[in-house]
Order: C-alpha cells, then structure tokens, then sequence
C-alpha cells in the first residue's frame, strides 16, 4: 500500500521508523529522516551509533526490520536493485581490487551496471582523474588519497543521482581530504545529493544539513547553521595572557560547560546561559581576560556532542580540527 | 528502467569473470601452484610409490653348505624379491641384522636340512620376515612358496626325484586383470586425479570467495546491481577452467609418462570429470561460508584433503576398510570418482558401468549445494 510521502520531487530519500535488529541488538531505532535532492548531508556520531547500518538501509543494501521509506522515488524493499542501479556508495575500507590497474578497476565496476559505451566512459574517468599516464597503474600501489580518489571515480562511473560516502576520508592527510572535499561540492553543484557519514569536524562543517546519531537514535537534525541553536549551546571567546592556567582552572569549573582552546582563545561553551553569563561577569571583574559573547559554531556544537557520546559510551572518539 | 538485464546480466558476469582470470594470471604463487601441484605430485606419487617393493636384503642363516639350498637361493635371487646380502652364522647375529634393519628377510635353515629332506623327514625352512610395514613384506611373503617349490623341484631330480613328490593335480593360473604386471603406478595415477582435483580446486575456490569478504570488496560488489548468481558464477567457472587444464596435464602424464591405458569410453570420464569438478567447488563454496579469513579457509581444505587420500580407497584398499570407515568414505565424493576413473582407464568402462558412481556424486552435490545455499543465505544480511 503506497503511503504518499517520500513522492516530491525535491526530495532524494524519505524514510520512517526504519529499525533495524542484529541478534538481539537494536542497532537502529525508529529512525525517520527525509534529505533534499541536491543537498550535502552528514551523518554525526560516535563508532557503533549506527551511521553504517542506517546508510545501507536507505540505499536497499539492508532489508529493515521495520520501518519503510523511499529513495530516489523508488521503495527501499521492494526496488532495491534498481536503487543501486542510481545510487553510488563508497565504503569506508578501500573497496577496489589492488591487484587490478586503475583503468581495469573502473572497467570492472563500469560492467557491474551494465553499461553502454563503457570504453568511454573508462577513459573519461581516467581522464577526470588526471591518471592517463597510470591508468595502467595496479591501484595497489596508488597513495591513501589518489585511492580514495579513485574509489569516488569508480563509484561515479555510472553518474548516480544519490552518493553514499561511509566515512570516506578516514586515514587521508588534510590535503588530500581538502581535495576530496573540493570535489564532492562540485558533484552536489551539479544536483548530486550526498550523505556522507564521518566523526571528523572538517567533514562535518562541509556538510549542509547534519543528523547526529546515537545509540541508533536520531537525537538532532537540521541545516548546519542551526545545528548550535538546537542543542542550546552558548559560547564567550576569551583573549588575554596566561590562558593554559585560566583553561585548567575553568575546566574544574562546572559552570565552564566546554572548554576548548582555539589557537589564542578559548571558547568557553555551555547550555546554561545564565551560569555561563555569571560565570564570564566574575572573570571579567576580578582577570585580566576579556570575555566575549559569540553566537555558538558548528566547532563547538561538535565537539560538545563527541564529548557527549565518550560520555555516554566511554569509546574513544577522534576529533580532528 | 529497461528490463535488460533484469534476472541475468551477462555484462556483470562477464566482468566478474574477466576481472578473476586477471586476478589470477597477476597471483603467480597461486597460478604456478595450480599447475605445479598436479605436475608434482604426478611425479612423486607416480615414481616414488611402490606397493610391491622388490630387492628386500636377505640373510641365510646356516652352519653348513648344502647344495639343494644353493639351488634354492639362487631362485630366491633370479624372482627379483630378494637380494641376499650375506650368511649369518648364529641367531643373534641374524637378530640383530633383522632389528638394525641391515636385514628385512631371514632364511634360517636347519643343520642337516639335505640329508634330513632327502629321508622324507620334512625339515622346517624358517622365513622371517620384518613385519613391522605390511605392505613392505607382503610381496616376499606371496612370492616365496612358489619361488621354493620351483627350486626345489628342479633341484629334486635323478635319484632324488622320489623325495620331490607328487605334484598337484592340477594346475592354478593366475591372471592379474586390468594390470598385468601389478605395476602400483597404473593404481595410483588414476587415482591421483581425484585427490589433484580435490586438493586445488577446493582451496582455490573457498580463498577466492573469503579474499573477497575478507579485502573488504564484496561490500561495494554487492552495492552494485549485481546478483549473487553472477557473482558466484563469474568466479567459479574460472576455476573450473583450472580443473580442465589439470585434467589435460594428468591425461598427458598418464599416458606419456607412466603408460597407464585408457581403456574406457571418453565420454564417461569427460562427464565424471565435470562431475567432479562441480561438486569440489561446491565443497569449496560451503567451506567459503564457514571462514573468516583466508587462512580459515585454507586450514578447513587441508581438513577435506585427509580423509581424501586416506578413505577414499586411494591409498589403502576401500574393501579392507571396516563397516563405519566405509560408510564415511561413501560420503566422500573422491571415493566414488576414483572408482569412475579407475573403472574408465582400466577396466574398460563406459557410462553404464560408471553409473551408480556417477550418481552417488550427484547426491553428494546436492547435499553440499543445499547446505552451502542455507549458509551463504544466513551471511547476508
């Protein structure tokens, strides 16, 4: 029975209640999420939080144990291979064949979809790429980034409306992951909608619209911009001399919710505005620091919720600034 | 969307396929292990392997010539079986030879054996005989009573041919069928084609489809619209192609190097072959779901490998094995192609004879497939 939702056309994935159990774990819990054609979303949380397991279910590759939705129009259960016909997924592992060449990699890939003109489309891969003098390269022996490069290339061969990327730059150096960055706002110019799941900050602020995920729970949703706002975060910028010990001193310091030392500053985070306030009126009387309200950034907002998932789950989590 | 390619697309299976034989020709270990294996063992077993081991070291051990003994020994040399290494003078020095292995076969004959024949006594002629390997003795022990009662009969002649005896009254010729000369390489070398194919094509298989799970490139195979059948398909017929360039390199062998007959129907062994080869990388398949890694299923191979050779009634006789060995044994595909190989290039078979093997193969595979088919599907999701 068709339910209605997830048909408009501005919409890429709509899904609701989607559920998923592994023995007697539920690793995804009513999860309801609708993302826009187009649009650069992030999937936020900690290892285990159920980014991978939510991701596959969206794209057909998981049957849900509950819960339904559609993808590109198509229904999650029912059409799930002529999702993966349009959908491009890159796992989080190098998920190419080292053993083949660059141009055997994409040609291999480039017959799994059944593609007309493949030959071309090969060619001009390897030519996007800038590899025309190693497309006979075994991809083995590329670096962590020209293999993560190409694994987006392989991934792209059949021009996909919808791109999935599991946490995509993990072990890349910050310039190739920049790189990487570059491109995938070129393809989201070019009306490619993208969810990319990540616990790095640099790929988080990349992201137009994040979803945090916890305990296979969706516990916030919303554009970037307001993701501070929805968790109540409020910060003061503090400049002056001697910050180490002023930091030491605030983190025993209750009312510092989140103290976070920015190159010259630090920035003072927490969810009750008023002790913050009273907290920075002290400061300000009896230091010589100077306290500045900011509006709370996307930096704050998540380390305070990888701060909050160690927490919770006493896994230890890499924030990357 | 196009129903092209809806339920089976020969572009995915090609690409599978296209992108195992490159995967294959890259690993050179592995391909020079595919041909290497079979050349190898061919040549072990086949040159190295005697059931019927001629030229054991003897020793007489007696106190005094006798010229009917020396009639005796020469035969014992002349029939290829015994090499006499020496007399021995005294029991314990024969002991000692037959237990430092200097001596495999003792001739103890009795002081006064000529005369004590010669009144119609009986003397007794002691063989012993280093039991300790069966299968090492049992050739001396089969030959020896007719190599005695030749020699004696020829030695037992003029005025001593009352003591000879009479001789049977009838005559037992023995005909060895299927292999005249009871060479053991026209036994083993057929039988090495089954425990060849087994041994490679099973690993192969089972580490080809772990590598897959285990490098992390299922996950984004199966991302593709790819289904099962093709994948599974586009990497097992290159094995199968293995299989038929090992088939070619036994038959070769076979013929050139060991002169073991072809003697049957081609078509029976070309079909039980097939057969055969489909089942082991069936078995393979099973084995890929129950590994992690390629090592674990390296190590579950080596543990189908064992019962090949030792109950499939390659090495050791299958009708001298007891009742529950031979139950196991059935259950091993590898016994029953034996069997059809044997039957084919030996005895002359065709598709009749190697039915009920043939078959009994068929029910093994459907076996393996339902059990492999129920554990893939439980690995899915």
């Amino acid at each position: 029975m068709e339910t209605g939702f997830g048909h408009a056309d501005d919409i890429a994935i709509s899904v609701r209640g989607l559920t998923k159990i592994f023995g007697t774990r539920k690793v995804v819990d009513g999860f309801d999420m609708e993302v826009k054609k187009g649009a650069i979303y992030g999937f936020l949380g900690p290892n285990g939080s159920g980014k991978t397991t939510t991701i596959r279910m969206m794209c057909g590759l998981l049957t849900p144990d509950a819960g339904e939705g559609h993808c590109l129009g198509l229904d999650i259960v029912k059409q799930s291979r002529e999702i993966k016909k349009r959908v491009g997924y890159m796992t989080q592992k190098f998920s190419l064949y080292e053993d083949l060449t660059i141009a055997e990699n994409l040609d291999f890939v480039a017959r799994m979809f059944d593609m007309p003109n493949r030959k071309q489309q090969v060619l001009d891969a390897v030519r996007d790429l800038g590899l025309e003098g190693r497309a006979h390269q075994l991809a083995g022996t590329l670096s962590g980034g020209w293999k993560q490069r190409l694994a987006l290339a392989a991934c792209m061969i059949h021009a996909p409306d919808l791109l999935l990327l599991d946490e995509p730059t993990a072990g890349v150096d910050p310039k190739a992951r920049r790189d990487f960055w570059d491109e995938i706002r070129r393809l989201s110019a070019k009306g490619v909608t993208v969810l990319v799941s990540t616990h790095y900050m640099d790929e988080a602020v990349q992201c137009d619209h994040i979803a945090y995920i916890a305990y296979g729970k969706k516990l916030i949703d919303g554009a970037a911009s307001e993701i501070p706002g929805q968790i109540g975060l409020h910060t003061f910028v503090v400049t002056g001399p001697d910050l180490t010990p002023l930091e030491e001193r605030l983190k025993q310091d209750a009312a510092a919710g989140q103290v976070i030392r920015f190159g010259a500053e630090l920035h003072v985070s927490g969810t009750d505005k008023a002790a913050l306030e009273a907290l920075a009126k002290r400061e300000t009387a009896h230091g010589s620091h100077e306290w500045r309200a900011k509006k709370a950034g996307l930096e704050e907002a998540f380390i305070y919720l990888m701060a909050g998932a160690r927490d919770n789950f006493g896994a230890e989590l890499e924030v990357v600034s | 969307m196009s129903g092209r390619g809806r339920f089976f697309s020969w572009a995915s299976f090609a690409g599978v396929l296209i992108k195992e034989f490159i995967q294959m020709r890259r690993d050179r270990v592995t391909f020079a292990m595919m041909i290497g294996i079979p050349v190898v063992q061919l040549l072990l077993f086949g040159y190295a392997i005697d059931t019927d081991p001629r030229h054991l070291p003897t020793l007489v051990e007696m106190t005094e010539e006798s010229p009917i003994l020396h009639a005796l020994t020469t035969a014992m040399d002349t029939s290829e079986y015994f090499d006499f290494i020496g007399v021995s003078t005294s029991e314990a020095e024969s002991d000692l030879a037959l237990r430092d292995g200097r001596a495999t076969v003792i001739l103890t004959v009795p002081p006064g054996f000529d005369r004590d024949m010669i009144r119609g006594l009986r003397p007794e002629i002691l063989l012993t005989v280093d039991a300790s390997d069966p299968v090492a003795a049992g050739g001396a022990i089969g030959a020896i009573n007719g190599v005695v009662n030749t020699a004696i009969a020829q030695s037992l002649t003029g005025p001593l041919a009352f003591a000879a005896g009479a001789p049977a009254p009838f005559d037992m010729v023995i005909h060895r069928a299927f292999n005249p000369e009871g060479k053991t390489s026209t036994n083993i070398v057929p039988g090495l084609l089954a425990v060849i194919l087994s041994m490679t094509m099973v690993m192969i298989t089972a580490v080809a489809i772990v590598r897959e799970s285990e490098r992390g490139t299922m996950e984004s195979l199966i991302a593709t619209p790819v289904t099962p059948a093709e994948v599974m398909l586009g990497k097992i017929i290159p094995y199968v192609f293995v299989g038929y360039v090992q088939t070619l390199v036994f038959l070769i062998a076979a013929r050139v190097l060991f002169d073991v007959p072809f003697e049957g129907a081609f078509l029976a062994f070309f079909l039980g072959f097939n057969l055969y080869i489909v089942v082991n990388l069936a078995i393979g398949f099973l084995v890929s779901t129950m590994a992690r890694s390629q090592m674990q299923a390296m190590q579950l191979s080596f543990f189908t490998i064992l019962p090949t050779i030792l109950l499939s009634g390659f090495m050791f006789p299958f009708a001298a094995m007891p009742g529950w060995a031979q139950a196991l044994g059935t259950a091993i595909p590898a016994t029953h192609f034996l069997r059809v190989v044997r039957k084919v290039m030996l005895k002359d078979g065709g598709l009749r004879e190697v039915a009920p093997d043939m078959l009994a193969i068929a029910v093994i595979l459907v076996v393996v497939v339902i059990v492999a088919l129920r554990r893939y599907r439980q690995t899915l999701d």
